[in-house]
């Protein structure tokens, strides 16, 4: 093994080539547009993968989330109850179905998991206008499988982490500097596919459904 | 062995559905693609900081692998490295069996197709499934992709329809695409939710960070990275990038390339398992990196270039050779023209040579690509060292130069630097133009017509006009 990694190594190192250090100045320009118009693109880019956006303020998000768990007939509801949003959550709960967590490592509950829960609710690290894309960290209160495994995914956004680009939320949230969370994952709208015939269906191994709450 | 390009590219071009079903799908991704470089001038900008973010891992590859593997051992991710995709199966063979897995779930992997690991853990009795939806159906057809970002490309919906049939009679017989991907979500959930490891390949890794970025739509790769307790990721050692900064730029090129999204729906950043207090994701990450001939092709400056490719399938769509043979006639794990490039290096031009032939040099691929190889300049080059007397510069030996042709090509060197002779042979040529026998032409004139010399050569036609040079 050892000696593998030395071989290729050595090879690496005698081939190496003289590199010229010239870096190309063209850099795209960084955009900076303002939030009215952050969120504007980052609610059409999101529309137009088939994502629905919701508009709320920090007071009315829990009663939009009650409509839409209403609408969508959700029974259950997977929430942290430790984190901001999932505190709110918990202290309401019966205007919620009825709410499950994470009380244990996957492993113990997987199959209940993949099974029977319907619809999970997690916040977000911020949000992407250029792209249209969700950026998550999931940690210990979020597992990472809340965004993937249940069909529906609800995510809470605040207007004001809309980040312009990918490059500004990287420099933003000092990934370089205080080290990469566990995962980092940007998602931009609903798990698709167009392997058949480059047509575009949706839902396929991820969550059908992708709804934001922007607050 | 050499493979039998020739052979292929006729038999492909006789299967009228192939053609169909490639124009369809290629002249879709080109469309996506043009809509998401509506300006050219912002293109060409980015590709040149592209190129030379390439470039520049390219050029420090053997410094940021080792940075790469400190950052990642120390984020608790374990580094296997693989001169030979023996060695990398093997590897995979022995976690796989540390664990006492029977199968495991993969994401799409260009470089697990490079392995066979497929065939090679089923020789020792472990499955492997795919989940991407188009391998999935490949897979079922035991088949191989034809294209490196839509692998059923050569497959419409009715032909995979009866596929699934045949596979899940259980389900009602369907050409519906919604419900032809739900029966493979239906089939592969409890396999995610069952599955001892995951496998997938990376797109790009972060040497200053430690962190193994992976692209896709499906969630699949994601399902293979979470879920299961053990995740193995394998790629090939030119992957790395120097800085987190270098990555916003090449993902949105990778991505609007290959199919003209702005972004994938899951772009996935892992750099590290499982930590202590977390409820999910993998316990142990594993990174199999693999040379097999990649590191031979660092040591000339034209050739190296090659290395900088992000496979984003662009130039395969836009490859009038392609978009006639499809994927399959190039034998190799990369078709189209970066394969007619990469894979002569990798596996010696005694082997692949013949698919530098495999274009018609028109420049369309070197025009889209993101990171600018100039792919007929390479190919160009590997003709030339197919056919080169002294060494050869590339693995293989040089078994493309005929006897035949190499007198012939003698003789016309000789001829163009003689005036004389020259012009002898130009009025030879002119006066006998009604006798060249057909033959010469081969299989040139099989869809053309023949060329036909002038009456009078150019020499004496200017001379007629009074214009003499000499
Ligand atoms: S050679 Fe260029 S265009 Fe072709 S797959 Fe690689 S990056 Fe894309």
């Amino acid at each position: 093994m050892n000696d593998t990694r030395k071989a290729i190594l050595n090879r690496l190192n005698h081939y190496q080539l003289k590199y010229s250090g010239i870096e190309s100045d063209a850099k795209a320009k960084q955009t900076d547009w303002g939030l009215e118009e952050k969120v504007k693109r980052f609610t059409a880019r999101m529309q137009a993968v088939q994502a629905e956006v919701h508009e709320a303020s920090l007071e009315t998000w829990p009663e939009v989330l009650q409509e839409i768990c209403h609408a969508k007939a959700i029974n259950n509801l997977l929430a942290s109850p430790s984190t901001r949003w999932g505190k709110e959550i918990y202290a309401d709960a019966k205007r919620f179905p009825s709410l499950k967590r994470f009380q244990q490592p996957v492993e113990a509950w997987k199959t209940d998991f993949f099974n029977t829960i319907e619809a999970a609710v997690t916040g977000s690290a911020g949000g992407i206008a250029e792209t249209g894309s969700l950026i998550l960290c999931p940690d210990m209160q979020e597992p990472r499988t809340l965004s993937l495994v249940p069909p529906i995914h609800i995510a809470l956004l605040e207007k004001k982490r809309i980040y312009n680009t990918l490059s500004e939320a990287i420099h933003q949230q000092n990934w370089v500097q205080t080290g990469m969370p566990t995962n980092v994952i940007l998602i931009s709208g609903p798990s698709k596919s167009a392997d058949i015939e480059q047509t575009m269906t949706y839902g396929v191994h991820g969550p059908k459904e992708l709804i934001i709450l922007l607050v | 062995m050499a493979i039998n390009f020739r052979k292929n590219a006729a038999k492909a071009l006789k299967q009228d559905d192939i053609q169909i079903n490639l124009k369809n799908v290629v002249s879709r991704l080109r469309d996506h693609r043009s809509a998401a470089f509506t300006d050219a001038a912002l293109f060409e900008q980015l590709r040149l900081e592209c190129k030379s973010i390439r470039e520049r891992a390219v050029f420090r590859l053997p410094r940021l692998l080792e940075q790469l593997e400190g950052n990642l051992l120390r984020n608790g991710i374990q580094v296997h490295w693989a001169e030979t995709t023996l060695q990398a199966n093997q590897i995979v063979l022995d976690i796989m069996q540390r664990h006492q897995a029977t199968f495991l779930v993969k994401g799409k992997s260009m470089v697990s197709e490079e392995m066979g690991i497929n065939a090679f853990l089923a020789s020792h009795g472990i499955e492997c499934l795919e989940s991407d939806l188009g391998e999935f159906i490949i897979q079922l057809a035991n088949e191989k992709p034809a294209h490196i970002i839509v692998p059923a490309i050569h497959k419409n919906r009715k032909q995979i329809a009866s596929l699934m049939h045949k596979y899940f009679p259980e389900m009602p017989y369907s050409e519906d695409i919604d419900i032809l991907a739900a029966k493979a979500r239906y089939f592969l959930r409890d396999k995610f939710c069952n599955a001892p490891v995951g496998m997938t390949g990376v797109n790009f890794m972060v040497a200053e960070t430690g962190t193994l970025c992976l692209v896709e739509n499906e969630g699949n790769g994601r399902m293979c990275t979470t879920v299961p307790p053990v995740h193995i990721a394998v790629t090939g050692i030119e992957k790395v990038i120097e800085r987190l900064d270098d990555l916003p730029p090449l993902l949105s090129m990778l991505v609007r390339s290959a199919t003209g999204q702005p972004i994938t729906t899951y772009v996935n950043m892992i750099s590290s398992p499982r930590r202590e207090g977390e409820q999910d994701g993998p316990e142990e990450v594993h990174l199999v990196l693999l040379d097999n001939g990649r590191s031979n092709i660092c040591g000339d400056m034209e050739l190296q270039e090659t290395l900088h490719c992000i496979r984003c399938g662009a130039c395969i769509n836009h490859c009038p050779v392609y978009r006639q043979i499809g994927g399959h006639a190039y034998d190799t794990v990369i078709p189209g023209p970066i394969g007619a490039i990469l894979e002569p290096q990798k596996a010696g031009m005694d082997r692949y040579g013949e698919l530098t032939q495999a274009s018609t040099l028109c420049g369309a691929c070197s025009e889209v690509c993101p990171v600018k190889i100039p792919i007929p300049k390479i190919i160009n080059r590997l003709r030339w060292e197919a056919v080169r007397q002294d060494t050869c510069n590339v693995s293989g030996s040089c078994p493309a130069r005929k006897p035949l042709e190499a007198v012939i090509w003698k003789i016309w060197s000789q001829v163009c630097s003689n005036p004389g002779l020259y012009r002898l042979l130009a009025q030879l040529v002119t006066r006998l133009r009604n006798c060249i026998p057909a033959a010469i032409w081969q299989g040139w004139t099989i869809a053309r017509t023949p060329p036909k010399p002038a009456r009078t050569t150019l020499h004496e036609r200017l001379k007629a006009k009074g214009i003499d040079y000499e």
